[in-house]
């Protein structure tokens, strides 16, 4: 066991604490979230030019094959990646779900053509993608999606819908899982499809959501025209494929969540420590410094648990019960954070952007509400707790 | 960065496991919470054999010389086996200010016999006050006839009824720093004018005990380190003791939720294993949840400590923090999945929701860790 990192990793950090020095856009944060009064098309936009520039530097898909535009770097040097990222305060990645989902799995079940035709535009963002999955009547029960696939020729025939579809409105590339076998059980007819958002048929509905704002999708086929040669892993085989790179996924977009984290808590500390209650500021309240410094050890824990999961991978082994735990801990952590955000502004926190009296531009009423998805989206609490039950400890099944 | 552990290590646990499995069953403990002592002379000199009991401690002084995240190993399982006795006392905090303070022949002399097992030594820290900081210590030493005269009365030490020697802290000055002044001094047991009286305690696989100093006599050499600095080595043991602690409590997690999911397994209700119900498949998630997150912060505690990095002591709080709230959390789930046998005498679930209390406030809660992290952001 040893946290230190040797001289190549430590140079691999510095070279990225000083491409990020130089690089990073300034008081980005109120421009990408400030609620409805932004429109998002100009939000995606400045992030699509950030993550470019990312991919310029060499910073996108660091364990990706050198061939599809990575650099073939191992999860150690994508985890100090994000670490400094943090400590910076960057902007997030956009295309994250290429990246953490689309990408992982071409790779893992591609054929050559798709590998070479869908990766590296991925990484530089010219291509976004969003993911085909919940439907209105398929959400943590996924396999019961209804969404149709019918073959016809050299091409299948989408019909259906999907819902919660984040960024739809942007992407150009949908995973998609459909049902091509309705005779089979549930779990054996699903076919996982790249779809084309630019095809005709396809029509995407944004979503208002609590904030006000329209960040997920309904999404329509109307006898979507979508190419054989645009199966991923097999015809009747989408479940499997997409259970097999669930595990990546959930760490890759670890990584990311860590540094929302850890961002997130810096600017609460910074907010506790120049709002007065009572005559004094907050972050000398002994109640508050409990709460903040509980959430700053639970911050920690996160990031050690990730460390753990990335140190079996890196020697080769399979990520035990410490994989499985992030995203439960997250999104409990981080709600408890939005709240504890709210509770330090009194009064104030009812003020939304648009007023000089609010605090920070209104940016925390933004994250509260927002943050109320996170034990939804990706997976519920329950379903995660599910799945710790039944694959981590053994229990039965319900 | 490696955050795992090496092929050595995970020999030391499958050694550790089988042990303990052999040498101290729950039958061995229940007679150990009996035993006044807690522990048997054979059991000791097995542990002393096994090189655990100078694990820790330089090979020059009869030791083994392994670090911190080997200890925490060895110590994650000797709280799977809730195992009774003065290790904890001897080798993490007797023992362990002596290494930290102690003069050469100081070392040479206890460490060695602690490492082979031929003396028990502890440290009397706290006292009625309760205190976990250094304005706690206010037992009294004046100098005396090229010596020091002890006065006062520790409380809540750790098997000092069987130890052969105490660490005792004491106020040789009273400075406007608390820190100051704080002096170690070596007490024999046979000491005139110390009495120790052993207490009735929640959790009977560890004794405690009242120390009671009346114008104890000791010599200057009885000096463990200098005079009036003593607060310094006094933190790093107790930091130390106080992630050794953590892992042991790691292991006592983790055992409590292996015997609850195997019990939800096999109990059937309402025509079903009871794991099957959600309402305890969740409970059991929540327990693995916060034993793996202990696990992690207890790892780099031990880590950090062992490298002595800056950052040791926060380390070392953030995981007693955590792990304070995480053992008593998942004892009480253990026993609420368990039902009415999980409340009985005779199921071993009590035997490790006992420890999880009393592990919780030594060397400090959650409350009290928590806002020593605070202090220690700078918040």
């Amino acid at each position: 066991m040893d946290f230190r990192l040797t001289p190549e990793q430590e140079s691999f950090r510095n070279e990225v604490r000083a491409w990020v020095k130089q690089n990073l856009p300034k008081e980005w944060t109120s421009r990408v979230i400030s609620g409805p009064d932004v429109p998002r098309v100009e939000a995606y936009k400045f992030l699509r030019e950030w993550q470019k520039r990312l991919f310029d530097a060499g910073f996108i898909g660091l364990t990706w094959p050198k061939e599809y535009g990575g650099r073939g770097l191992t999860f150690l040097e994508e985890f100090i990646l994000h670490e400094e990222m943090a400590l910076a305060k960057a902007p997030p990645v956009l295309n994250i779900l290429g990246i953490a989902m689309a990408g992982p799995t071409i790779i893992a079940y591609g054929t050559e053509e798709q590998k070479k035709r869908y990766l590296a535009k991925i990484l530089s963002c010219e291509e976004i993608w969003c993911q085909g999955y919940s439907e209105p009547n398929a959400g943590s029960d996924l396999a019961s999606l209804q969404c149709r696939a019918i073959r016809d020729g050299d091409d299948f025939r989408v019909t259906g819908q999907k819902v919660w579809t984040s960024i739809a409105q942007a992407a150009d590339w949908m995973m998609l899982l459909a049902r091509t076998d309705p005779d089979a059980p549930k779990h054996k007819g699903i076919t996982y499809f790249l779809l084309d958002m630019h095809s005709p048929g396809v029509s995407v509905r944004p979503l208002r959501q609590i904030t006000g704002d329209a960040e997920f999708n309904e999404v329509f086929f109307d006898n979507v025209s979508v190419p054989a040669a645009n199966v991923l892993g097999g015809i009747n085989n989408g479940w499997a494929v997409r259970i097999t790179t669930l595990m990546y996924e959930r760490l890759a977009l670890g990584f990311g969540l860590q540094v929302r984290l850890r961002i997130a808590l810096d600017a609460l500390v910074g907010l506790a420590q120049r709002t007065k209650t009572n005559g004094d500021v907050a972050s000398k309240d002994p109640i508050v410094r409990q709460k903040l410094a509980q959430l700053w050890i639970d911050t920690e824990a996160f990031k050690y648990t990730g460390a753990r999961a990335i140190t079996k991978l890196l020697k080769g082994e399979m990520p035990g019960a410490e994989a499985s735990t992030g995203k439960i801990w997250w999104c409990e952590t981080h709600q408890r954070l939005q709240d504890i955000a709210m509770e330090l502004q009194g009064p104030y926190h009812q003020l939304m952007a648009g007023t000089d009296r609010a605090v920070d531009q209104g940016l925390w009423q933004y994250t509260y509400l927002r943050s109320r998805a996170n034990s939804v989206e990706g997976g519920t609490t329950e379903i995660q707790k599910n799945i710790i039950g039944e694959r981590v400890l053994g229990l039965p099944k319900g | 960065m490696d955050f795992g552990f090496n092929q050595e290590q995970e020999m030391l646990r499958a050694t550790a496991r089988k042990f303990f499995e052999n040498e101290c069953p729950s039958t061995f403990v229940r007679k150990m919470m009996d035993d006044p002592a807690g522990v048997t002379p054979d059991f000791w000199q097995k542990l002393a054999e096994q090189g655990w009991l100078g694990l820790i401690y330089p090979e020059a002084f009869g030791g083994v010389g392994l670090g911190f995240v080997d200890l925490a190993v060895l110590m994650e399982e000797m709280g799977r086996a809730v195992m009774p006795g003065p290790y904890f006392s001897t080798v993490l905090l007797g023992g362990l200010a002596i290494q930290e303070a102690g003069s050469e022949s100081q070392k040479k002399e206890w460490l060695t016999k602690i490492s082979g097992g031929a003396a028990k030594v502890t440290l009397a820290l706290t006292e009625p006050n309760a205190r976990w900081d250094a304005a706690g210590v206010t037992l009294q030493a004046r100098e005396a006839r090229g010596g020091f005269t002890l006065s006062g009365t520790k409380l809540f030490v750790h098997d000092a009824h069987t130890a052969d020697a105490l660490v005792v802290a004491a106020r040789t000055a009273n400075a406007a720093s608390p820190e100051d002044g704080v002096s170690l001094f070596l007490v024999p047991k046979d000491a005139r004018g110390l009495e120790v009286k052993l207490l009735p305690t929640m959790d009977q696989t560890r004794k405690l005990c009242e120390v009671t100093l009346k114008d104890v006599s000791v010599g200057a050499d009885a000096l463990v380190g200098e005079k009036g600095k003593g607060w310094q080595p006094l933190a790093r043991v107790v930091d130390r003791a106080a992630v050794a602690l953590c892992a042991e409590m790691c292991g006592g997690a983790q055992k409590i939720l292996d015997m609850t999911t195997e019990y939800a397994k096999i109990r059937i209700a309402f025509g079903k294993p009871i794991g099957a119900y959600q309402g305890v498949k969740h409970r059991a998630a929540d327990m693995l949840v916060d034993v793996e997150n202990a696990k992690s912060i207890t790892y780099y505690a031990a880590w950090a400590v062992d490298e002595q990095v800056a950052e040791a002591p926060l380390a070392a709080s953030m995981a007693k923090a955590y792990v304070s709230d995480a053992y008593r959390k998942v004892a009480a789930a253990g026993i609420q999945l368990h039902g009415g046998i999980g409340f009985t005498w005779e199921h071993d679930l009590h035997l490790y929701f006992k420890r999880a209390k009393g592990s919780e406030f030594t060397f400090g809660d959650a409350t009290y860790h928590r806002e020593r992290v605070a202090q220690l952001i700078n918040l």
